[in-house]
Order: C-alpha cells, then structure tokens, then sequence
C-alpha cells in the first residue's frame, strides 16, 4: 500500500506493506537512522517520535496510521547547522553515555517543553514523568532531567534577548 | 467490516492490538484503521445527567478532562498509573474496554462507576450493555464482529466520589493488584457502591456481595474493612510472576478498603 507522510518537513512517499511500523518505515523507507528499534512491545522508548507534536511509540503505530501526519524524528530537531536547545542540553549536562535513548528522550524532552505552559518552573516531578516512558539503562536519568530543565531556561533567556 | 465477514478487527490507538499481533494472538486478516474519525469519537460530554466519554478518547484526555475530575476523580488516579504519557497519547477508553486483559485499570474503574457500553452494529443498530454483560472472559467480550463501541455512559447521581488504588511492579506496568471503588452518600447513607479488582482473576472481578454489604449503611472503617474483607475471599488470583495467590487476596482486600475509604472521603467533601 502506499503510504505517504511528511517527516522532518519533508514529504515521503513509499509503497510499503501493510504490516510495516512506522519505526520501520522511518528507518528503512525515510533511511533515517537516527530513531532507534529497542524493545518492540512499548516499554523502552527508545523509538519515541513526535506526530503532530505529541510524543509516541513509532513501533506500536503502523506506518499507514501516520498517513498525512507530521512526524518529527531526532533529526528534525536541528535546524540549519544549529542544534536544538534540546540537544545542546544533553550536551551541556552530560545526559547520554551509550546514545542508545537518546533520540526518543531528546524528542520527548522537546515535546514537554513545548506544552508545558511555564517550562522554567517545570518540577522534577513533572520532567520524571513526561519522560517515564522511556528507559536508559547507563547513565541514569539525573543527567537527563537536567538537560530537559537546561534547554528550557537557555530558550526562556534566548526568548528575554538574555544569554 | 461486513464485507470481510468477521475477518477484520477495528484498530483505534493500537496499543493492544498491534501488541497481541506481535505475539501472534490475534491474527486479523484485515485492519480498519478508524483514526480519520477521531473527530466523532473522542469526546467527553455531560449532558441529560449522564457523562458520555467517546470510545476514541485518549487516554491522555481523559486525565486532563476537568469534567471527570469533577465528576468522578478515580478517572484522574487510574489514567494517572495507567502505563506512561507517551502510551496515553495513543491508547483510547475503547481499546482498553475491548482488549479486556483482567489486569488493566480502566475496565475496573467503568465496572465501579457502572458504566454502559454503547454497541453499534450494521445499519446504525445500538444496543446497550453493562459491564457485567460485556466482560465474558479474559480478552473477550460482547461485541459481535461486526459491532463497534462507540461510546460509555455513566449516570450522574448526588453525592458521589470515587478511588482508584494500585500496586504495581515498577511505575506504569499492569497491576499486581488494582481496586476501583465509587460510592454515593446522601444523607450520612450509602445509598448505591461500585467495587471491583483487576488482575485477580480471568476478567475485571466485580465484587457484588461487598457491595450489596454496604448499601444501606452509614461509611465507617469497620464497614469497608469488612468489604475488603470479602474482595479478598471472592476475587479468584492465580500465581504468576507477580506473586502468590494468598498475597493477591491480602492486596485485593487491603486495597479494597482502602478504595472505600477515599471514595467515602471524597464523597462527603
């Protein structure tokens, strides 16, 4: 069937077949690599991808379910050279080891801060649980909880004309 | 639906039935994806005394609905310890009912609040069921093949609260054991009650007897004690990696009362 979507802004189109995932679909149709195939039952979110802004399980939707849908993967969140406040902040604070959670964590993290109404007063509980979805087997997730509360306080200052 | 002669399966969230085709436990030969009309069914609606939730409600708004906040405050609990965000972005209140696995959360707290499934069938027909009706074993229930769930009411009556109470492995999993209570007080009265235990037995186990023991009755600890006491001898557990059969009666007792309890408590608030 063919199945088409706009991923990263980009429109793809690909006969596929109907059984195949959109984690699947983004990898081996879209060639992008960067979301990961962890655990294949929806518990280790590591193939977490933005559709129309939401955060979800790409292998536990089917590709045709994302018919006509915007798909952000990890490599949508740079944009012209520039990395994402996000990725800066899992640079800055050090929140990855292996990189294997990363792409679903960073997306997970983006979509937060982009719904939370004030994310420069976002709890740790509030981060702990947008991000409960997801495993990360080496570095722990203080780290990680700190680079989501970093990109949220870089944006705020950028936002100010600060920094 | 009609045309594949029961050979196809209704997919709205899929965070059951792709799960259960991965494992090879449900084998549709054709999928109708019912997610274009999400627009029509995913809705939260009180009206004629009645709250009306859409079958293709996420999950995720039925956490943040103020109307079942209000309304019935076991919604928030149950969605709140029901898998994690990105999982209720996806998962719907119709998926959960229909999926029927007896240790998810939303099928207890429907059973509670006595909840009726709205069934429509070829030509707009809609027949009405009960959660009694509608659970006939694990992983089944009443609808035909050719049926969809479209919608779950629940009656609005004075003085009504709820509780939802867990226990669980590790944030997000399914239940070692779940209890889901509604009451409804006037008067100093319990004039009607709700209870029921997931994961203790082969569907959502709705515990009439400490029900029928209540009603009538003024709330007290020494009351609910007495009608956990009875989820811990009706509820039917079997042993599996998440503990022994007499620890599930313990739990399902324990969390029983305590599910009273609350829901007395926020009754009365």
């Amino acid at each position: 069937m063919l199945v088409s979507m706009s991923i990263n802004g980009q429109t793809h189109s690909h006969d596929v077949e109907p059984r195949m995932l959109l984690v699947h679909y983004i990898r081996e149709m879209a060639e992008l690599h960067g979301t990961h195939w962890g655990c294949d039952t929806s518990n280790c979110g590591i193939c977490v991808v933005l559709m129309d802004g939401d955060p979800i399980k790409s292998c536990t939707t089917l590709a045709a379910m994302a018919e006509g849908h915007e798909i952000t993967t990890v490599e949508g969140l740079e944009k012209n050279g520039v990395l994402d406040p996000i990725q800066q902040g899992f640079h800055e604070m050090h929140a990855l080891q292996c990189g294997f959670c990363t792409p679903g964590m960073m997306v997970t993290g983006r979509a937060l801060i982009d719904q939370h109404p004030n994310p420069t007063q976002m709890t740790d509980y509030e981060i702990r649980e947008a991000i409960s979805g997801g495993l990360c087997r080496c570095t722990g997730y203080v780290n990680i909880v700190k680079a989501i509360r970093w990109a949220a306080a870089y944006e705020a200052a950028a936002a100010t004309g600060g920094n | 639906m009609a045309s594949h002669n029961g050979n196809a399966r209704f997919l709205a969230g899929g965070h059951s039935l792709i799960p259960m085709m991965k494992l090879r436990l449900a084998d549709p030969g054709h999928l109708i994806d019912i997610n274009p009309i999400e627009a029509e069914l995913n809705y939260i609606r009180e009206e004629g005394g009645e709250i009306r939730i859409g079958a293709m409600t996420r999950h995720r708004n039925m956490l943040e609905s103020d109307v079942l906040a209000k309304h019935f405050p076991i919604f928030f609990e149950a969605e709140h310890v029901l898998a994690d965000p990105v999982v209720r972005n996806r998962g719907t209140m119709g998926g959960s009912l229909c999926q029927a696995d007896p240790a998810e959360d939303l099928s207890g707290v429907v059973t509670a609040l006595k909840g009726e499934a709205v069934l429509r069938g070829p030509g707009g027909a809609e027949r009405v069921v009960g959660m009694e009706e509608f659970h006939i074993g694990p992983y089944m229930t009443a609808v035909q093949p050719d049926e969809l769930l479209i919608e779950v009411r629940f009656k609005v009556k004075p003085g009504g609260g709820s509780a939802h109470e867990k226990v669980e492995r590790r944030a997000g999993d399914f239940a070692i054991v779940a209890a889901s209570a509604a009451l409804w007080i006037e008067g100093g009265v319990i004039k009607d009650c709700g209870l029921a235990c997931s994961a203790v037995g082969p569907t959502t186990m709705h515990i009439g007897r400490a029900e029928a023991a209540v009603i009538g009755k003024a709330p007290s600890e020494e009351l609910f004690a007495q009608a956990g006491a009875m989820a811990s001898q009706d509820c039917s557990p079997s042993a599996d990696g998440r503990g022994p059969v007499d620890y599930k009666r313990h739990v399902a007792g324990v969390l029983s009362k305590r599910a009273l309890s609350r829901a007395a408590a926020s009754a009365l608030r």
